[in-house]
């Protein structure tokens, strides 16, 4: 049963919606901004005709028209999906329905009269889409395609399943966006850090002179293979648990190359077990390329680098066997671990072996902390292989980290700050926080951080 | 050549083109492709792995090195549970296909690799995690020390949140009110603080810490700063 | 005194190991359960699966191996044991290789107390894929594309319930339970962070908790750390559903959690006796 539109009056209940259901007069559909080109965003009533506003200023060049604390159509995300129990919902539906029109048919060799600037063919009928809620005027169709010009009207349905006229319609087609402007800003820090991060590394080439602060972790290293030395004990070193695509493991590799070099030099035995076969290959290669170049290739031997076993366990039980046999003087972990890092240092420290750990795991800092002599803990990890080789462009790049540090430590303080002032900042009629203030927040939030 | 440059423009020219594909709609499956890479590359490494395991202990045996006898039966379980698993030992044929005795999963119930992992795996696997209890308990005798300050505050915080960990600890503090401003003594509260404030506090300027540091390592490989990982700097 | 000091300060830790071990195993064996004071983290996990109409579909991701069995096993029966109360459809998938016979033992639990959930009706075992979190990034375009078939090898198109599955945000709620990396703070970041008609509630092993505490509660609603949140989730669940309770090891959580409570009672006391030995040896160390 059809009924007219705008015909129709009722008593509502609930504040925001005490109005009668009405069609909205505007409908106008626009491309989804910065997506792959499958979504188009569906706008009516107010909040189509505030978008049009602002499309027409930005034409103009005159400043965008303020609106009445409503976040602007562009930066509207879909809310998360909302469980609690709404007792003044609207007691009216938007219905959407959709009709879509083959832009350019895919191109068939076998069909002759095929012709690419054919106009829109392939009409189908309209359909329902969605159902939205009738205090919404916005709507986001996902996973179309950009082949296809999609036509969309809007319905009233009232409780008792009457359904209204369709409203005017609206069409528009999606556009793949080549660059995600979304992610404009983090694109801008990760250029900030990245070059600075290469301008002290080219800075430090060129000659200028860069201070780094004492690791007491990294020194100690030195004096673990001399005491493994002295004693006639070997080196232990475990490049983590993780495979060479962790940049933990690499981090670890670079350690393992100074460590090397220094058994290498102090003619201290090395023995390396991996829990995966290609990061044994790889630290086969890095030894022997440390031994090689602290001059005694004739030390390498590659079975002292062998892989014991993928399983995590497993390879526990090896290792800490291993240790308890043979005691080595000086264990060094270095890499990404798990639960096994406690096992491992308490192994060591009953065989009194000194114990050097690096490791980004923030829940396994504790248990090296515990129980092993030193740990380098994060950044410091990262910094070693720069810190050991004392290369002046590896110290470069330490210098570059400490822009991006820098530029966190700012957002914190001015994050802090904002929510702090934001709170004592007056709230408009309806509960929420108004003014530019609140302005600078939301930009801060949705725009430089993209959440 | 084929040892540092080739290696060195591949993982330039990936880690750049990844990059890229942050901010590329076409582009960002790339990401997915080359994941899907790796595993084929580790596919092939599960051969290299199973070589070295098995010449390492070989060799191990045959010179009678200390702990040859470890070596025997690594072995031994590796050519065991290899053959259950290929050989499809006691596997129940498929359902569907109850003609083809090896139609079914070599995991499948009652199979012969089933049981290894369920009888042998299982109970070895649990096993190993379970000593992390006892190695708790010694490192915390030993560890655990007010030496100063620092340490005696990390004491007392351990404390307090492995109270607060168990069912009646909290129960000690319940008498406080919830309203009355003695409230933030109670165990929970306290817990709370310290989980949600300065816990979350500590990991994040660790967190912040480590996202710079992976930053400045991938770049030192994308520009070749650092080749130490290839043998070499 | 001084002799009895100085054999504490080189006490053979093989006698802590074994009153870890009394400490644990004895509460054990007697069973008893103490009572739980329900969390508002714990209520808010509850509440994510609970306040679903019933048959939501949810992805249930089980991402561990049988060493972290004993401390996420009593969880993930519990989410599994609350989803099929509430008729909730259950995909099951796992990243970890180890985690397709964790998927099994959930199936056999499905089977034995639920008869009527059906397979590839009500519930669907999606097994492993490799790849580690590049699997989640995948999934969360192209479904299908990784998972043609179902860990019995049945092509998804002969599968009811996978019919209108195209990626990830078919699904409003991931229920993952996980003990590391790849896992729950993959799941947070590449699956439901992006994609705002995803919610995710987890469980992981306590030591993990402090990496994932940031993430609560604007990514995650909440999550399941350890036996003592995994006790309160089963306190919570009884409540609602009582007939639960009386089903065989239901309860593990809680018969679990009153080791727990022994052995950090001990470990205080341990920590406590380090203290004592360490001010009474270094007080004689300075005086001599």
């Amino acid at each position: 049963m059809r009924i007219s539109t705008i015909m129709i009056c009722f008593v509502i209940c609930g504040s925001v919606n005490a109005a009668e259901p009405q069609l909205p007069e505007r409908v106008k559909v626009k491309d989804f901004e910065n997506d792959k080109g499958e979504k188009l965003r569906l706008l009516w009533g107010a909040a189509a005709i505030e978008d049009d506003e602002k499309e027409a200023a930005l034409k103009s060049g005159k400043s965008v028209p303020k609106t009445s604390g409503r976040k602007p159509a562009s930066t509207i995300k879909e809310p998360k999906k909302d469980r609690s129990h709404k007792p003044d919902q609207p007691y009216f539906k938007y219905v959407i329905e959709r009709k879509s029109i083959l832009l350019k048919p895919e191109p068939d060799p076998n069909r002759d009269d095929f012709d690419p600037e054919a106009p829109l063919i392939a009409l189908r009928e309209f359909e329902v889409v969605a159902e939205v809620e009738g205090n919404k005027q916005e709507f986001v169709d996902k996973e179309l395609d950009r082949k296809h010009n999609y036509v969309y009207r809007i319905k009233l349905k009232l409780p008792n399943g009457t359904i209204s006229d369709p409203s005017q319609t609206a069409s528009a087609t999606p556009v793949l966006q080549w660059v995600d402007q979304s992610k404009l800003y983090f694109g801008l820090f990760m250029l900030v850090v990245c070059g600075s991060v290469v301008y002290f590394i080219e800075a430090a080439k060129a000659g200028k002179t860069l201070k780094i602060r004492k690791i007491a972790g990294l020194e100690a290293i030195e004096e673990a293979v001399g005491r493994a030395t002295e004693m006639g004990r070997d080196c232990l070193f475990i490049p983590g648990i993780q495979d060479i695509n962790d940049i933990q493991t690499v981090a670890g590799i670079t350690v393992l190359s100074r460590v090397a070099e220094l058994t290498a030099e102090y003619d201290a035995g090395l023995d390396v077990p991996t829990t995966r076969s290609l990061v044994m290959t790889v630290a086969r290669e890095t030894v022997d390329g440390a031994y090689t170049a602290a001059g005694r290739p004739d030390l390498y031997n590659p079975d002292n680098i062998y892989y014991v076993t993928d399983e995590q366990f497993g390879f526990v039980a090896a290792v800490t066997g291993k240790m308890v046999r043979e005691k080595p003087a000086a264990c060094f972990y270095m890499g990404a671990f798990y639960a096994e890092s406690l096992i491992f240092a308490e192994t060591a420290n009953t065989v009194g072996a000194i114990q050097i750990a690096g490791t980004a795991m923030p829940s396994q800092l504790p248990f090296f902390v515990a129980a092993c002599d030193y740990v380098l803990i994060g950044e410091e990890f990262f910094a070693a292989s720069a810190y050991l080789s004392g290369e002046p462009q590896q110290l470069g790049s330490l210098k570059g980290q400490d822009v991006g540090k820098f530029i966190a430590g700012l957002f914190l303080i001015l994050g802090a700050v904002l929510m702090t002032v934001s709170q004592f900042v007056h709230r408009g009629e309806s509960g929420e926080k108004t003014g530019d203030l609140q302005n600078v927040i939301s930009f801060i939030t949705e725009s430089l951080l993209g959440t | 050549m084929l040892k540092r440059t080739i290696p060195l423009i591949i993982a330039s020219i990936v880690g750049i083109v990844l990059i890229l594909a942050k901010f590329s709609h076409p582009i960002q499956s790339w990401e997915t492709e080359v994941v899907m890479w790796f595993d084929i590359l580790a596919v092939f490494a599960f051969v290299l792995g199973a070589g070295n395991l098995n010449l390492n202990n070989l060799k191990k045996i045959s010179e009678r090195k200390a702990g040859w006898g470890y070596a025997a039966i690594t072995l031994l379980a590796f050519w065991i549970t290899l053959i259950c698993g290929i050989g499809k030992l006691g596997v129940p044929p498929n359902e569907k296909y109850l003609a083809y005795a090896w139609s079914g999963s070599y995991e499948a119930e009652g199979s012969a690799f089933w049981w290894i992992f369920n009888y042998v795996y299982v109970p070895l696997a649990a096993t190993m995690f379970a000593t992390l209890a006892f190695y708790i308990s010694s490192a915390a005798f030993r560890a655990f020390r007010a030496n100063n300050v620092e340490a005696s505050l990390l004491l007392l915080t351990a404390l307090l949140v492995l109270v607060a960990q168990t069912s009646s600890g909290p129960m000690l503090t319940d008498q406080i009110p919830e309203e009355s401003a003695w409230a933030i003594f109670k165990i929970d509260t306290i817990r709370g603080t310290l989980v949600n404030l300065f816990n979350t506090l500590g990991t994040r300027a660790i967190m912040i810490g480590i996202a710079l540091g992976v930053v400045s390592t991938s770049l030192k490989v994308l520009m070749g700063v650092d080749q130490s990982y290839l043998g070499g700097d | 005194m001084d002799k009895f000091w100085n054999s504490l300060a080189d006490l053979d830790r093989r006698w802590l190991f074994a009153l870890t071990f009394l400490a644990i195993s004895i509460p054990l064996l007697t069973g008893i359960v103490l009572p739980q004071k329900v969390t508002p983290m714990v209520e808010n996990v509850f509440n994510a699966i609970d306040e679903l109409p019933s048959g939501t579909k949810i992805l249930m991701p089980l991402d561990y191996d049988p060493s972290a069995e004993g401390e996420l096993q009593p969880m993930a029966d519990a989410f599994l044991r609350h989803a099929a109360q509430k008729n909730h459809k259950i995909y099951f998938m796992t990243i970890w290789p180890t985690g397709v016979a964790m998927i099994q033992r959930q199936v056999a639990t499905l089977k034995k107390e639920y008869p009527e959930y059906v397979y590839g009706e009500d519930y669907v075992n999606l097994g492993y894929r490799p790849g580690y979190e590049g699997v989640i990034k995948l999934i969360t375009s192209d479904l299908p594309k990784l998972y043609g078939a179902d860990q019995q090898g049945t092509p998804v198109a002969k599968i009811p319930m996978m019919a209108d599955i195209d990626n990830i945000k078919q699904f409003p709620l991931i229920v993952n339970v996980s003990a590391g990396d790849p896992g729950l703070k993959q799941w947070v970041q590449y699956a439901a962070t992006p994609f705002d008609s995803i919610e995710i509630v987890g469980g992981t092993t306590g030591v993990q908790a402090s990496t994932l505490y940031p993430y609560i509660p604007n990514q995650m609603i909440g999550m399941i750390a350890g036996i003592k949140p995994a006790a309160e989730y089963e306190k919570l669940m009884f409540e609602k559903y009582p007939e639960i309770e009386k089903r065989p090891n239901s309860n593990m959580a809680n018969v679990f959690m009153t080791s727990q409570e022994v052995a950090h009672f001990m470990l205080i006391g341990i920590i406590i006796l380090g203290n004592l030995v360490m001010w009474q040896t270094s007080g004689r160390r300075d005086q001599s």
